[in-house]
């Protein structure tokens, strides 16, 4: 077996810092098993009241977009300006609208 | 707890690159862009980044020894909590460090690895020894006053992992420097051997702490690079001056006496002119020679081999249970 | 001292000692992770302490406050168990201490958060929170021990068979506790180690571990009685307020 792989797997730490709110990265801790996964989190990113609960899942589980697609992914969103709410004109004195 | 800049007198090695994705990558840097893991990087950046966080989180952990050395004997309830409570975060920051490092793609293992082999540097303020509990104080006052001072500016360091580490670190070690001080103040004012303890330990640390800033700006060849790619933002000496500048009114405040007979506030400069550090021991103690350096890596190292069969069975554990789930599937 | 003093200062005791051996381990644990860990736990039983040890001085209304117990007694004096002032040995042996200890303080503090005594009730129902998660964090790592490799399996058995004679100390019942328990202030210690069993046996099941055998208990913390470790423990904990006596810090 090779020493890379004698290596606690990485997990990726997720916290909610209060009920509401969604779950926000904030780093990662090496563990053997979920459980201890867990573990590790809670003992590490919530030592000063940070959150509520916990996710935590393999690093090697996540799939992200190659930075190289940038531009195709997200700059067509950029002329779809019809989108959001200031894009139309309204007559001064209609209101709740 | 920091950074110190090792890097000594190599200059970084020059590797062939694409011209225009150097030239976009640069200006992406110029522009306070935040580079994350899966961006186009030279390789220079990559491996400066690297060196400098596993650096960082290397003098995290040996950082805890000499600081450690001191939970089972702190003087009350109190201190001793706050004490373990400031010993853990070193561990935290360690770690939030190693994590970020890791996203470049160097496991925790291999930087261990280098740690314990002698390969990778750690700060040099912690191959020296904490003999009293002032050392406690000091270490809190001065060596955590640097270590903010440097970390600061990092929090807007061009790469996204180590600056949100840095944010993280920035906002737990703010009672540190605190309850060092906290803790100079109760011995400079307690009875006169708590007095001499406290000076004791503020003459064995001040000079080592200015050392923290790393060698002075025309011996630091790799500050204009890591400047430009805002892995640095500001130089040794600027940093050094702020600190004395800071300082030196804490410990007057507190009736203790900085250990520097050149000391001397310089009306024009609006700043303290200071004697000179003794470089010749900075170099000597990053290359190992420091005091108490054999007696940290041995601590390192047994922690390391020590641990190695429990690390092995959590292992083996996990393998055995998640085959058995896949058997009973 | 007082019954009700002296029952307050044995959970001081108890937590402030096993502070102290967990607080060594800062620094030289297995992984980074489990330095966090363990001095996580190791906080969590020095502010019980704190708690409790200022709650026997304040009900001995002597002028003795925590830190006064904690620093100025010498062994005879000291009242916890013997099985927190055991040395941490290896990883297996420091939570096999951890694992037989968290259990049983875990169902004390549960029983206690219920006291009569409002005092002892506030400080048991913080704390039974923490120690919750410290008998969940001690018997998963019995089980990955006992159920991991050949040697960690070895360890484990060590480790549980050199704490386990120190077990039934933690459900004696003699005159302090009776007369807490009459007051409706303590618990019924010897009324939890059947739970207690069950815990223990059901982690060392998951682990494929046997239960130890049983054997003679040893007994004699509550009295002072303690081993050879005590002493030494007490003198590193408490060199600067007796090198440095009349200093505050």
């Amino acid at each position: 077996m090779s020493d890379a792989s004698k290596e606690w797997p990485l997990w990726e730490v997720f916290v909610r810092g209060k009920g509401g709110l969604s779950h926000r990265h904030v780093g990662s801790v090496h563990a053997a098993d979920a459980k201890m996964a867990v573990e590790h989190a809670r003992d590490t990113y919530t030592r000063r009241m940070e959150g509520v609960s916990l996710w935590v899942l393999p690093s090697a589980q996540i799939t992200s977009s190659d930075p190289g697609d940038a531009a195709a992914l997200f700059e067509p969103a950029e002329d779809k300006v019809y989108r959001h709410p200031t894009f139309y004109k309204i007559p001064d004195g209609i209101t709740h609208i | 707890m920091y950074t110190t800049d090792m890097s000594g007198s190599k200059k970084a090695e020059a590797v062939a690159e694409d011209p225009a994705k150097v030239a976009a990558f640069e200006a992406r840097v110029a522009n306070d862009e935040f580079i994350e893991p899966k961006d186009w990087m030279p390789e220079a950046y990559r491996k400066t980044l690297v060196r400098q966080m596993s650096q960082h989180a290397h003098s995290e952990i040996v950082g805890m020894l000499p600081e450690g050395n001191w939970i089972t004997r702190a003087p009350n309830l109190r201190r001793k909590a706050i004490l373990l409570a400031k010993v853990q975060d070193e561990a935290g920051h360690g770690l939030y460090l190693y994590s970020a490092a890791e996203t470049l793609g160097t496991s925790r293992d291999e930087m261990t690895e280098a740690l314990l082999s002698g390969k990778a540097k750690y700060s040099t303020i912690f191959n020296y020894p904490t003999l009293t509990w002032a050392d406690i104080g000091a270490i809190g006052w001065l060596v955590d006053g640097a270590a903010i001072m440097n970390q600061v500016p990092l929090q807007r360091t061009s790469y996204g992992p180590y600056a949100r580490a840095m944010v993280r670190i920035c906002k737990e070690e703010s009672f540190h420097q605190r309850q060092g001080y906290e803790i100079m103040m109760h011995l400079a004012a307690g009875t006169d051997a708590q007095k001499r303890m406290a000076q004791d330990a503020l003459n064995r640390w001040w000079w080592p702490s200015l050392m923290m800033f790393g060698p002075p700006d025309d011996k630091s060849p790799n500050t204009e690079q890591s400047m430009r790619w805002r892995i640095k933002r500001d130089t040794n000496d600027d940093l050094r001056q702020k600190f004395v500048d800071i300082t030196v009114p804490q410990a007057e405040a507190i009736g203790l006496t900085v250990p520097d007979d050149k000391l001397k506030w310089n009306e024009e400069r609006g700043a303290y002119d200071f004697g000179d550090v003794d470089w010749e021991e900075f170099y000597a103690v990053v290359k190992g020679e420091g005091p108490v350096a054999k007696e940290r890596m041995q601590a390192r190292v047994k922690a390391w081999e020590d641990g190695a069969w429990v690390r092995d069975a959590a292992r083996v554990h996990a393998e055995k249970r998640a085959a058995a789930k896949l058997a009973a599937e | 001292m007082d019954a009700l003093a002296t029952y307050a200062l044995r959970l001081g005791d108890d937590s402030l000692i096993l502070g102290q051996r967990l607080g060594e381990w800062c620094g030289h644990a297995p992984a980074l992770e489990v330095d966090l860990s363990l001095a996580n736990v190791a906080l969590d039983q020095i502010g019980q302490a704190t708690h409790f040890l200022n709650l026997a001085g304040e009900i001995e209304g002597a002028g003795r406050d925590g830190d006064k117990l904690a620093f100025h007694r010498d062994v005879m004096d000291f009242t916890n168990c013997l099985l927190v002032e055991q040395q941490n040995g290896d990883f297996a042996q420091t939570i096999a201490r951890q694992f037989l200890f968290s259990h049983y303080q875990e169902l004390m503090f549960a029983a206690l958060a219920a006291s009569k005594d409002a005092r002892f009730a506030a400080i048991a129902a913080k704390a039974v929170k923490e120690v919750t998660y410290h008998a969940t964090l001690a018997s998963d790592w019995v089980v990955r021990l006992g159920d991991g490799t050949e040697e960690s399996r070895a360890r484990m058995i060590a480790g549980l068979d050199w704490m386990w004679r120190f077990a039934d100390e933690l459900f004696e019942m003699d005159d302090v506790d009776a007369a807490a328990l009459a007051a409706g202030v303590g618990a019924d210690k010897a009324a939890l180690r059947g739970a207690w069993d069950q815990r223990i046996d059901l982690a060392l099941a998951d682990a494929t571990l046997a239960r130890p055998a049983a054997r003679r208990p040893v007994l004699g913390g509550r009295t002072g009685r303690h081993s050879e470790h005590l002493g030494h423990l007490l003198s590193e904990m408490q060199f600067l307020q007796r090198a440095y006596p009349g200093a505050t810090w």
